[in-house]
């Protein structure tokens, strides 16, 4: 028997519910204690084509997902087809019995074949066909023998409250038919169980997006705007879902030129604005954030990568923005660059990029992917403690218009937005206060922020010092990459990103197979210190970067700052994430070159 | 009360660099006009402009300004309401700017009514960069991105703030800065979106719609008692009448819609920027239930 280390994949068409239940069963078994990671897959179309949704179970922390399953939950046979070759021996298939899937084929592959009446246990005892899926979820509880009480809870939860629970109480009846049928009938026959650890600490189940608006919402973000675009469309959304709550403004603008020129106008107001996109959208940005860089004004742009060029594939994912972000924008302004890699990292640095935002009064760009945008994953409540957030929120040289006594004390011989000092930075007094009355212009301006329009060059050299000086000192609030595992080590991999989660698998495999080896995760891109971070890479033996895209991209920035190539690179641009398998097969063709 | 605001009050140290003549300085006069005739003190109103001689307005006058890209004032503008809707927030861009590279944020703006006063400056013409045609420049206009006249018609910014949803659409010339002022004292008394598309003669590119051509063709709505800006109707035959007369003055007026700001649940106490961040920490933790 295994117990609690199983990974189970649903699949079906689009509008039969396959996310829905994969998340709703993800949520169950994270209610019992034990962690789970979950990634979806999915076409560009409302209905028809094939889904999947992945979700991996075990009693450590999860970062990644694999390759092969042990459940495969078919709503259709396209499903069968499609995904048989990854169930391991002695694995199973559950499908509805009324499903054409061949037996044999299944028992070929060493995989146990799981006919049931799923439909016509919806039928009967719910009363529509729509809770098939419900069956199909209970059936799976049931050869798993896990508790049924958790999946039953998170129904409940469901349908309780909102649509009457009568409608609760049906699923329920099917649920406990279809485990009791599945457990009687093939239980015995499967190797891998889940058992429920109700002392273990509370946990929640949240994506990357959710992850990044409780970042934001803590910050006191009060401005969210956007256009819709997947794979950030679900942070859009997320905010509006909290504006109520939280009282913040969230708007859906005509074009994401409009996005982040609205996010401008709320944060030279004073208050904290993000706009979310991803690659197309930033595409139409770019001169908008010149605007910022020129001007002066925080706002945090976060984008979720997935493949291009052009439209790309819109529902996969990728890490090819990252040269894109660092450089975007025409003429040479500053801005930070971060990129987390967890649901912990999201939260807390989308927090932290407003604080950079403010006290450096630039841009800063968040980077996520669909991978993390989307993939939901169990944390322990305690480990995202809002306080750590709350308590450091960190304006910079701001003082709002009504802040009458600050500024009365800050200006006794006027106000010059773009005074000079020698950090770089100005006193920043949105406008509405009688004593600071003044101009911005994204053209070269004066200290008091009109157009220079004599266009002299000595007031030209100063500005572009002034703000380019920020970076410098930034450079002090910003984190070296992060070492995770052995501190010597044969072999290091280089991730960013999303990337950190299958790499850190990759890693432990690699030390379980006797190669010693470490991880260094950049997760603030730019800027940085990079003699420092030449130190850290000058002593590694020998470094990979493992990236998502074509070019490996954060090792040509290393390359930029450093001088320092690495020994090789794992990349991947199929547009399916990384995962750890996948990496380890890499390197080991890579270091038999190597 | 009103407050006492003089033309002194609105003098900026900056030494305006249009050319001697041009429309812009009505213009100018006008907007300090509405402002003394409202009592609106300087660090009250909020300037957005675009890119383009009349873009550098802001400049001109002592209040808060900003000078942004060509075309994108209006989302700025939108967004600094948003967040700060005490203030009085108007727009100066040009016809380029408005009604060529940033028509979408136009369009979009007048069917969100939101509270704020635009004022386009529309010579017919390029004229910062020398002499190209515009959105509005007529049929057959040569320029020299248009040796041989040009070979597209004009849009008509009336007609499309009417069919668009804007709540108070008015045309004035610069050479009246007189009745220009009062048309953006109305548009900025205005609840919701204020047009004012403003004729703007440019004295060095634009030979043919100079201040006589205007003068000659150009009559007052106001003036004919039986016009009633609230009839869409006739505002909608007015917007297409052009040639020998010209009509200017408020075009139409809708006074019974909310605006954008009304609207958001957010804003119903205090702007935005004096809202305490960050939010309270049992908030945040209860938020943390709906992940469980």
């Amino acid at each position: 028997m295994t117990k609690n280390s199983v990974n189970i994949k649903l699949g079906g068409e689009a509008g039969q519910g396959v996310e829905s239940s994969g998340m709703g069963f993800a949520r169950a078994i994270a209610r019992s204690g034990l962690h789970i990671f979950g990634v979806q897959d999915y076409m560009s179309r409302i209905r028809g084509g094939h889904n999947w949704y992945q979700v991996r179970v075990s009693e450590r922390p999860l970062y990644a997902h694999e390759p092969k399953i042990q459940l495969l939950l078919a709503f259709d046979e396209r499903t069968v087809r499609e995904h048989l070759d990854e169930v391991v021996e002695g694995g199973a298939v559950i499908y509805d019995e009324g499903l054409k899937v061949d037996e044999d084929e299944i028992k070929s592959k060493g995989v146990i074949p799981m006919p049931m009446p799923l439909l016509k246990l919806a039928e009967e005892l719910g009363g529509s066909k729509l809770m098939l899926n419900t069956a199909a979820v209970a059936a799976a509880a049931g050869i798993l023998e896990f508790d049924l009480s958790y999946p039953e809870s998170v129904i409940r939860d469901s349908f309780g409250r909102r649509k009457g629970s009568e409608i609760a109480d049906r699923n329920i009846r099917v649920a406990n038919a279809a485990y009791e049928e599945a457990r009687r009938r093939y239980a015995h026959l499967f190797e891998w169980k889940l058992e429920a650890i109700p002392d273990a600490p509370k946990k929640m189940v949240l994506n990357g997006n959710q992850a990044l608006g409780l970042g934001a919402i803590a910050a006191g973000c009060k401005f969210c705007c956007g256009y819709p675009m997947t794979p950030a469309s679900s942070l859009l959304e997320f905010m509006f879902a909290q504006a109520r709550r939280f009282n913040l403004v969230v708007r859906q603008i005509e074009d994401e030129i409009g996005a982040l020129l609205h996010a401008i106008g709320a944060a030279h107001a004073g208050v904290r604005a993000m706009t979310c996109t991803s690659g197309g959208g930033f595409s139409l940005m770019v001169e908008a954030l010149s605007l910022a860089g020129s001007t002066e004004t925080p706002v945090v742009v976060v984008v979720a990568q997935r493949p291009g060029p052009a439209t790309g594939m819109p529902t996969r994912t990728e890490q090819g923005e990252l040269l894109f972000t660092l450089f975007a924008g025409h003429g040479e302004f500053p801005r930070a660059v971060l990129a987390p890699g967890s649901v912990e990292q999201c939260v807390y640095e989308m927090a932290r990029a407003f604080n950079l935002a403010e006290k450096y009064q630039m841009p800063v760009i968040v980077l996520t992917d669909a991978f993390l945008a989307n993939s939901l994953r169990s944390v322990d409540m305690d480990a995202i403690d809002f306080r750590k957030i709350t308590e450091n929120i960190d304006r910079g040289k701001l003082i709002l218009p009504h802040e009458h006594e600050k500024i009365d004390e800050a200006l006794k011989d006027g106000y010059r937005r773009y005074e000079f000092f020698e950090d770089g930075i100005s006193l920043r007094i949105p406008p509405g206060h009688p004593k600071a009355i003044y101009s911005v212009a994204g053209e070269e301006h004066t200290p008091e922020g009109f157009i220079d329009w004599e266009e002299r060059a000595d007031n030209r050299v100063k500005m572009m010092q002034k703000r380019m000086r920020k970076l410098e000192v930034a450079v002090s609030d910003m984190k070296l990459p992060q070492l995770y595992g052995p501190q010597d080590a044969e072999l290091t991999l280089v991730c960013w990103g999303s990337s950190l989660g299958p790499t850190l698998e990759a890693m432990e495999r690699l030390n379980d197979n006797g190669v010693r080896t470490n991880l260094l995760q950049f997760i603030d891109i730019h800027p940085l210190d990079w003699e420092s971070v030449a130190d850290i890479l000058a002593n590694c033996r020998r470094w990979v970067s493992v990236e998502g895209n074509y070019s490996a991209q954060l090792s040509r920035w290393i390359r930029m700052n450093t001088g320092l190539k690495p020994a090789g690179t794992v990349t991947r641009y199929d547009g399916r994430p990384l995962n750890p398998v996948y990496i380890v097969e890499q390197l080991q063709s890579l270091l038999v070159k190597v | 009360m009103v407050a006492q605001v003089t033309m002194k009050d609105l003098q900026s140290p900056v030494e305006p660099t249009w050319c001697p003549g041009c429309g812009d300085y009505g213009i100018l006069n006008a907007v300090k006009r509405a402002l003394v005739q409202l009592g609106i003190p300087p660090h009250q109103v909020a300037f957005f402009s675009g890119i383009g001689c009349g873009s550098k307005l802001p400049d001109y006058i002592r209040a808060n300004g900003f000078n942004s890209l060509h075309g994108r004032p209006v989302p700025i503008a939108q967004g600094f309401k948003l967040a700060h809707h005490d203030m009085v927030v108007i727009v100066v861009d040009g016809d380029g700017d408005n009604y060529g590279i940033g028509g979408n944020h136009w369009l979009h703006v007048m069917r969100r009514n939101i509270n704020i006063t635009h004022i386009v400056q529309n010579n017919m013409v390029y004229g910062l960069t020398k002499g190209q045609y515009a959105p509005t420049s007529m049929k057959g206009f040569v320029s020299s991105t248009s040796p041989e006249g040009t070979i597209e018609w004009p849009i008509n910014p009336i007609a499309i703030a009417l069919a668009a949803g804007a709540t108070f659409v008015a045309r004035g010339f610069a050479g009246d800065p007189k009745h220009l002022a009062d048309l953006i004292a109305k548009g900025i008394q205005h609840k919701g979106y204020a047009l004012i598309d403003v004729f703007q003669p440019c004295v060095i590119f634009n030979r043919i719609n100079t201040y006589d051509w205007f003068r000659e063709r150009i009559y007052k709505l106001e003036d004919d008692p039986n016009y009633d800006p609230h009839d869409k109707r006739m505002a909608w035959e007015k917007a297409h009448e052009w040639g020998d007369r010209i009509p200017i003055g408020i075009f139409y007026i809708n006074e019974d819609l909310p605006t954008l700001e009304e609207q958001i649940p957010a804003l119903s106490e205090k702007p935005l920027y004096q809202h305490e961040i960050p939010p309270k920490l049992e908030d945040l933790e209860a938020l943390k239930l709906m992940f469980v």
